[in-house]
């Protein structure tokens, strides 16, 4: 019998692609030469010094002491971990150093995000900029916005003149945002554990909280909303009823959380004593924010160097007293209710008013306006096209974002562009503690720290 | 943006033009070193050499015991007027560092010159060890060499990449978009 | 064809099906689709809410993000592609066993987005071949949900050894049935004559 004939194809979809084909075969290694950890043998006593925890300054004899103990080079074992990776929060790239289980030496490895936003930076306008900060820290994006728009507004010379309404709705907005963040922190430490529930419950809030966040500024996330001089637009009709809805929604959840976590004892087992930093040691590695704050040192900048009107409400800064992984999660989770607490006192305290400065060389007209005033098309043009002018000069302005310190350093040359833009983002800095936390803990506790010190890699890579 | 919204009127002058706020350089002196101020921000100009102590007398006797911020400007298309006191010579770039006092709440902010053709400074490394990455970032992005750094290497750039990208000499590298061409156009 | 639904499975006229092995091969790959977690920056957060709850991937049977990509069909390309990353990209990708896909998610990994700089890889169809492309910045879940429903579509009305037509080798899933004369022949390796 022959061989029926070839069956006629039906149409397929086209080809997956025109281009020339990469070879099949590529066997691509990654190798980031001196950014990598040098093995044992080949690492110098400076070297090994550093990474063991020279942060201490240690003494003469304590070197010596430590040492002796270095186990040989058979014993240990050099992991890469990232950066892909489901417990790196993202693209952070961690070499450890293990004997056996424990980890010895780490070296974070970052890099793999950088998006070159401080270069941008300097070829957009001062209007346009909030698009771009706004991704740095991509769970937080309103803080970037808002240091942004600080830095520009001193430099202005306006920041004392933007209308007290603006300045509460970015409150209102920052606050809110604080609790989405927590509640991602609060899901992904959970899903890093293996409380693969908790990371659904903490989305089921999140989720909330965006589409609060989205009837109000029209975006879920990178909202670029808070601009220089003021916010993008009014809150809409019914914003009052969202963010009681929100607030009455989320409040007995966290009592869940807590319920299902803080009392848990295989969480708590997990989470205390690991990851330990002490005061002394978050100052002098220049770690901010609740890492700072779970060694016992108060220092929150809404309440010690207060911006906006975090003055004017009455909360508390969340401390702990071991410095552990635990008490990390536990500011966090009580930093929820501190911001639901603070957004009801906003609710009453909001003033009637202008949303952004009347001040026609930095905000946009209306655009009713437009029709009517010449000068207002004019101003409109020149705003978008070319943008405001900011004086000469430089300036550094910070805010308590949920990871830390956010700064922005910006100097401007007198142009429509800053000329150079830096935001100093907490997670670059957080990530550096991380050897020091990590060291004589076991595999597990590594991804347990990294989720407490809760990086985002955009605003660590920029 | 509402057009119905209830406006009391633009105002006639633009706040944003005045630039009464411009710093004048005093022949100030704080802690030793050369001071002017920024917007009301306070800042201190050290030399390359006056750096580390000053930095060290800072945390130690003074309270500023974080180094917030370490970072570098590239001043080679500034063109404005530099704001620098006047026996301060102005380099191609800069380094500034932050400090932070968490007992007096007060911010510092030193900006030491460093120039083009030796762009180096000596490293913060041993008064601050959070510096280390830091000052790993501006050698990546400026090329500027910290002196008695453990361990400068690249540290947001791919380990070969050439060049130094925030320097005002390096390109963004943007590729120009094409659009395709309207076939009917109106 | 003879099924009276009415009745169930009673109402069944006949109580065997035919269909093409491609379909069910089909069938089988669109309905159990697991993706490789390769989140990289803010369309990693989207990517994470379209699994959540809210927005639940799980109704299409995707819930799971394998960590290894020996185990997953699909890599979600979320967020910017920086110079550094690319060979990691490339890796990943090379590590996954064929068949698979890869939806390029948000702008960024489309075009290099808002990042027309030294710094990002302007598309990872540079890097890796791309079967669908979901605009957004970040794109929403839905839009999420929406690109993985067109690759399902892909998949269902696609051909079953589809990178073979690109390849012009047997880089497929390598499902070979030789039948002649009624007889059961056993499969060689070496004959990529494609089922019947």
């Amino acid at each position: 019998m022959t061989s029926s004939p070839t069956p006629t194809r039906r149409p397929v979809t086209a080809p997956v692609s025109d281009r020339p084909e990469l070879p099949t075969d590529a066997t691509v290694r990654t190798y980031e030469g001196s950014q990598e950890l040098t093995p044992r043998k080949g690492a110098g006593a400076a070297e090994l010094l550093r990474e063991v925890g020279s942060v201490l300054r240690m003494s003469e004899a304590e070197v010596a002491a430590l040492a002796d103990e270095q186990p040989t080079e058979d014993q240990t074992m050099i992991l890469n971990m990232g950066p892909q990776h489901p417990s790196t929060h993202g693209v952070l790239r961690l070499m450890l150093e293990l004997e056996g289980e424990t980890v010895l030496r780490s070296k974070p490895v970052i890099g793999y995000l950088h998006t070159g936003m401080e270069k941008t930076g300097e070829t957009l306008t001062y209007l346009q900029g909030p698009t771009n900060v706004t991704r740095m820290d991509y769970a937080s994006p309103l803080f970037n916005e808002l240091v942004f728009s600080l830095a520009t507004e001193t430099l202005l010379g306006i920041d004392g003149d933007i209308p007290p309404r603006a300045q509460w709705i970015r409150m209102l907005l920052c606050e809110l945002n604080r609790m989405s963040s927590h509640l991602l922190f609060l899901a992904t430490n959970g899903l890093d554990l293996g409380a693969v529930s908790m990371m659904l419950f903490g989305w089921r809030e999140r989720e909330e909280t965006l589409r609060l966040l989205e009837m109000i500024t029209g975006l879920r996330m990178n909202h670029n909303f808070i601009r220089p001089g003021g916010v993008a637009a009014d809150l809409p009709d019914g914003w009052r009823d969202g963010v009681l809805r929100v607030l009455d929604l989320c409040a007995p959840r966290l009592d869940e959380y807590d319920e299902l976590l803080t009392g848990q004892p295989i969480y708590r087992a997990r989470l205390q004593g690991v990851g330990v930093i002490t005061a002394e040691e978050a100052i002098a590695l220049g770690a901010t924010g609740p890492i700072l704050r779970s060694t016992g040192l108060p220092w929150d900048l809404r309440k010690d160097m207060p911006y906006l009107f975090y003055d004017q409400v009455e909360f508390a800064a969340v401390v702990g007293s071991y410095g552990d992984a635990f008490d990390r999660y536990a500011i966090r989770l009580n930093e929820v209710r501190e911001s639901m607490a603070i957004v009801r006192q906003i609710l009453d305290a909001l003033p009637a008013g202008d949303y952004r400065i009347q001040d026609r060389k930095v905000t946009p007209p209306p655009r009713a306006r437009i029709d009517e005033s010449m000068e207002a098309l004019i101003h409109h043009f020149k705003i978008f096209t070319e943008g405001f002018r900011v004086p000469e000069g430089e300036v550094y302005c910070a805010v308590e974002s949920p990871r830390g310190e956010l700064g922005c350093y910006m100097v401007s040359d007198g142009s429509a562009v800053p000329y150079r833009m830096r935001i100093r983002g907490p997670s670059f800095v957080n990530v550096q503690a991380l050897p020091h936390m990590l060291r004589g803990g076991l595999i597990a506790d590594a991804v347990a720290v990294i989720s407490s010190v809760d990086p985002i890699m955009g605003e660590t890579d920029r | 943006m509402s057009d119905t919204e209830a406006m009391s009127g633009f105002q006639e002058e633009s706040v944003a033009d005045e630039t009464g706020a411009a710093p004048t350089s005093e022949a100030e002196t704080r802690f030793g070193v050369r001071a002017t101020s920024s917007r009301g921000q306070q800042v201190l100009h050290p030399s390359r050499d006056e750096l580390v102590d000053l930095v060290r007398t800072l945390r130690d006797d003074e309270g500023y015991r974080v180094c917030i911020d370490l970072t570098a400007v590239d001043y080679l298309a500034y063109e404005a007027p530099r704001r620098l006191p006047p026996d301060v010579a102005p380099e191609r770039f800069e380094v500034v560092v932050g400090l932070l006092a968490l007992d007096s709440h007060e911010r510092l902010r030193l900006r030491v010159q460093v120039p083009a053709d030796d762009a180096t400074c000596p490293t913060l490394f041993d008064v601050h060890p959070g510096t280390e990455a830091l000052e790993r970032e501006v050698y990546d992005m400026y090329g500027i060499e910290f002196t008695g750094h453990p361990d400068l290497s690249r540290i947001l750039m791919p380990e070969d990449w050439d060049g130094f990208p925030l320097r005002k000499d390096h390109p963004v590298g943007a590729i120009p978009v094409q659009f395709k061409g309207v076939q009917n156009a109106r | 064809m003879g099924w009276d639904m009415k009745r169930g499975l009673e109402g069944l006229d006949y109580n065997i099906f035919t269909a093409k092995v491609e379909d069910l091969v089909n069938w089988s790959r669109r309905r159990s689709f697991w993706g490789v977690t390769f989140g990289l920056a803010c369309c990693a957060l989207e990517m994470m809410a379209a699994g959540a709850s809210h927005y639940d991937l799980g109704r299409f049977g995707m819930e799971v993000f394998r960590a290894s990509p020996r185990q997953s069909d699909l890599m979600i390309v979320a967020g910017r592609l920086s110079q550094k990353m690319a060979p990691v990209l490339r890796q990943v990708y090379d590590q996954m066993m064929e068949p698979k896909w890869v939806l390029s998610m948000g702008v960024c990994a489309s075009s290099g987005g808002m990042f027309n700089n030294y710094a990002l890889v302007q598309g990872v169809d540079q890097i890796v071949p791309v079967d669908v492309y979901a605009p957004g910045c970040p794109p929403g879940p839905e839009t999420l949900i929406h690109a993985i429903n067109t690759i399902h579509e892909q998949i269902q009305n696609g051909e079953l050894l589809r990178r073979r037509e690109a390849r012009g080798q047997g880089a497929g899933a390598g499902v070979v049935v030789e039948q002649r004369d009624g007889q059961l022949e056993p499969a060689t390796a070496a004959s990529p004559g494609g089922g019947r």
